[in-house]
């Protein structure tokens, strides 16, 4: 692209080549990427593109299985975080790191104190601070406790810590996701500063207008391979979106079966999850409904606040048209409800158990008379999860730790199975999960469907929700925006309406960290 | 470890390695010390002896029993020593109270003892689940709260003078064993069964390995947690009329550092102090092997200070094969 440019100006950074392969997941699949020298360039791509592996790849955190970088010609091989700083590479990351029991001056030169006869030279850290802060226009004493501070302050002392050390590269992952739109707009005047001294900055953000406002150039990346590197002149959003998603829609699918939706299981009415915003839906037996969303949208708030995992501001469940008390999960199991979390192992399984006791750990009055266990029973209802759900183990009474992430995914369907739930609520259930468990677990989805019961998929694989979903529902900025049927499911059209609560300028883009 | 426990037929390769690395690896060891002890002190081997060793170990045993619940689910109870020394002294003024028959006074005392134990065990439980406060915490003031309670209670006396017949129950034998260790064999059996063959017992292991995981499989988690410490509560309460019985005293300052002794017991018994992770067996094991060896250090003229030091360095012994074993353990069973 930079060819067409009377004399183009050398790299700053270049990546090419570079591939990433984890357990069942090839993230990375020979990307390349170029940093002109003053430069905005947004690195753009749904979520799992890859967009955060390339990240930690540049800042030392991950090593690359193949490709080279470059940085000012020179080769760029980071061990570690400490060897991406030396050389000139800032990252601020998404999360902060900060240390909250410190000041901001200790903050802010924490890798390298000013230090007078082995001391600490607190004047002078506290001059070269009040410099700094002015530079970002952050308006806080050098001594104030950074634990003291607004999460929009935290972000702005972030993004300061990176200015004194020498920044040729500076990367920033979702940089405005907690900040007001005044604060923005002050960033963007620091970023414009900063490229004007050569540096190059990385720009990773789902606000597409920030990106127009802000980007000279842009790369696209999708499912772990890239796409494009453009002028972002001359670039419609349109044109953004459809080089984000792609066209080919594979047929990776199990074939899809139009069924009468039965009846009514489960209507939530202004389900109102805390710090989210009030949603309503209603499932049918026999229907697999699909939640879609840019991560941090609203949807797992919105399913954990439903299964009562996380209390709730207000509104009301129905189940079969009765309303019902959900405080506890407790309560959403004895209604027949269940939730397969989006993390499995820190939250769907006793890793060290056996197999069998996952199994049978939410309908554990079927295995028990009196308080006491009857294992004979328990075996042979695992069994029959494990023969049902082909789930590959060398035995019951092994370990759930030693199964591959696609068996310990139907683990947790057959608990749910057995405990009678007529409604499951999967979050994000082919995640890290290779390919053709993948399939597998799709069809299960969808014989389950076929059964009578009622399933709610979230997932941030939109392809995933197409290929299974009757119809899907979809959140921007904790708001149901629309609702998709099925023969008019275009992930244009749905990515569009994803990204339509956070079109407007006033509006905080949605952080990447899905935390429930 | 947990798969030895809960699983009846447990799969070749995880029974055989897990089985030696647990349980069976304490029991190696706890042989092998007697072997030592038998070759290098000849009064060891003697039946006195043994008798001797067995009423040394009863307390710790029972103590251990409910400590080891408390683990299992991630807690730790720091304040057993002196909620049992609140139990003595208030279950021992209700043996010398008169007006009854010895023998409804004495189950009134084993009655009081167990309810203070186990009163002291809900406070412990309610207010770490309540606000989230760590059990170290919680039950670190326990043990200064029921210690002043004591002491209080009896303004720093010592109470004694309990009936004759109950002293001659606390010293009396069975088949040359202490009825007292029979007592104690009998609450590690009923904890066995209760961890290994009821709901309560799958859902403490399962707490402890993965609380999240159990409450959103519709669990409340709270209540288990509570009731472990209730149930140490409850051993603890047994342990303080044992220990009347044998030395037919109720004192406020008895059984300082005992909980010590109880979490070494389960730790060096194979529990993991994050929880999720021990048995029963393996608890009973480890007071035995604390038990022999303080008494064959003895019995070999080891002077106090020295078997101190030898005890101390057989926990972080203990501790850091417990972390080897669990990492030889898992390895030896992924091996198809």
């Amino acid at each position: 692209m930079t060819a067409r440019l009377p004399s183009p100006p050398a790299p700053v950074l270049e990546a090419t080549g570079i591939r990433k392969q984890f357990p069942g997941v090839l993230a990375l699949d020979d990307v390349r990427l170029e940093l002109l020298p003053g430069e905005v360039h947004a690195l753009l791509g749904e979520n799992g593109a890859g967009k955060s592996t390339l990240v930690r790849i540049l800042a030392g955190i991950q090593q690359p299985d193949a490709g080279g970088m470059t940085l000012g010609g020179k080769p760029y091989q980071p061990a570690d975080p400490a060897a991406a700083m030396q050389a000139g590479v800032q990252v601020v990351h998404q999360e902060l790191n900060l240390l909250p029991n410190l000041t901001v001056a200790e903050n802010l030169f924490f890798q390298n104190l000013p230090r007078r006869h082995g001391l600490v030279n607190r004047k002078e850290l506290h001059r070269r601070a009040e410099e700094l802060l002015a530079e970002v226009g952050l308006e806080v004493r050098p001594q104030t406790k950074v634990e003291r501070l607004g999460i929009a302050q935290m972000q702005l002392l972030e993004i300061a810590r990176t200015l004194w050390q020498d920044c040729r590269v500076l990367v920033m992952d979702e940089p405005t996701a907690t900040l007001t739109p005044r604060e923005t707009s002050r960033l963007f005047t620091l970023l414009r500063a900063i490229t004007a001294r050569g540096t190059a900055v990385l720009y990773i953000s789902h606000h597409l207008e920030e990106v127009f406002e802000l980007g000279d150039r842009m790369t696209v990346f999708r499912n772990g391979r890239h796409v494009a590197t453009q002028e972002l002149a001359g670039t419609s959003t349109a044109d953004v979106i459809q080089l984000m998603v792609g066209r080919d829609m594979e047929h990776e699918y199990p074939p899809h079966v139009p069924r009468e939706p039965g009846p009514e299981l489960l209507r939530a009415d202004a389900l109102h999850p805390r710090g989210g915003e009030p949603v309503s839906f209603a499932l049918h037996a026999g229907e697999v409904v699909g939640m879609a969303g840019l991560v941090g949208s609203g949807r797992t708030e919105t399913v954990r606040a439903l299964f009562g995992a996380d209390p709730r501001q207000g509104g009301t469940v129905l189940v079969k048209g009765r309303p019902v008390r959900i405080a506890s999960p407790k309560h959403a199991v004895r209604h027949g409800i269940s939730l397969l979390t989006e993390d499995r192992k820190s939250q769907g399984l006793v890793l060290d158990m056996p197999l069998a006791a996952n199994i049978t750990l939410a309908a554990i009055g079927k295995i028990s008379r009196g308080g006491v266990l009857r294992r004979a029973e328990e075996n042979r209802l695992a069994r029959q999860a494990v023969d049902r759900l082909a789930v590959r183990t060398p035995g019951v009474r092994h370990p759930v730790r030693t199964l591959s992430g696609g068996n310990q995914q139907k683990v947790v369907l057959g608990r749910w199975l057995l405990a009678g739930a007529d409604v499951l609520v999967v979050d994000e259930p082919t995640r890290g999960i290779d390919v053709g468990a993948r399939y597998e677990i799709h069809q299960q989805l969808v014989d389950l469907a076929a059964d009578g019961k009622a399933l709610l998929v979230v997932s941030s694989d939109l392809p995933e929700l197409m290929g299974i979903c009757d119809r899907i529902l979809v959140f921007s900025r904790g708001r149901v925006v629309g609702e998709v049927q099925r023969k008019d499911f275009d992930s244009s059209q749905i990515l569009a309406l994803a990204y339509s609560g956070y079109t407007s300028a006033d509006s905080p883009a949605p952080t990447n960290g899905d935390t429930p | 470890m947990t798969s030895v426990t809960l699983g009846r037929k447990p799969h070749p390769a995880s029974s055989l390695a897990q089985q030696v690395m647990g349980e069976a690896g304490i029991g190696i060891a706890l042989l092998a010390l007697v072997a030592i002890f038998t070759l290098s002190a000849p009064k060891f081997a003697t039946s006195d002896n043994i008798t001797h060793i067995a009423t040394e170990i009863t307390l710790n045993t029972m103590l251990a029993v409910g400590m080891t619940f408390v683990i299992l689910v991630g807690g730790i109870d720091l304040s057993v020593g002196s909620v049992m020394a609140l139990s003595a002294v208030v279950s021992g003024d209700v043996l010398t109270a008169g007006g009854l028959s010895t023998s409804a006074a004495v189950l009134l005392a084993v009655l009081v003892s167990a309810l203070v134990g186990m009163g002291c065990g809900l406070v412990n439980g309610l207010v770490s689940e309540r606000w989230r406060v760590p059990s170290f915490i919680v039950t670190l003031g326990m043990l200064n709260v029921a210690r002043g309670a004591a002491l209080q209670y009896t303004d720093a006396k010592t109470l004694y003078d309990f009936p004759e017949s109950f002293n001659r129950f606390g010293t009396s034998t069975l088949l040359g064993i202490p009825t007292l260790f029979w007592i104690s064999l009998l609450m590690v059996a009923v904890g066995h069964l209760v961890l290994t063959r009821t709901v309560f017992g799958r859902l403490v292991f399962a707490i402890g390995s993965n609380e999240e995981a159990v409450r959103l499989s519709g669990h409340r988690t709270g209540v288990v947690k509570v009731a472990a410490f209730v149930i140490a509560g409850f051993t603890v309460g047994i342990a303080a009329v044992t220990y009347m019985a044998r030395l037919n005293i109720a004192s406020p300052i008895l059984g300082s550092g005992y909980e010590l002794n109880a979490i070494a017991a389960v730790v060096i018994g194979g529990a993991s102090l994050s929880g999720g992770k021990g048995s029963m067996v393996g608890t009973l094991l480890g007071a035995c092997l604390l038990g022999v060896l303080t008494n064959g250090l003895l019995l070999m003229g080891v002077s106090d200070f020295q078997r101190q030091m030898i005890t101390g360095a057989v926990i972080m012994v203990a501790v850091v094969v417990d972390h080897y074993r669990g990492r030889l353990a898992s390895r030896l069973v992924a091996r198809p």
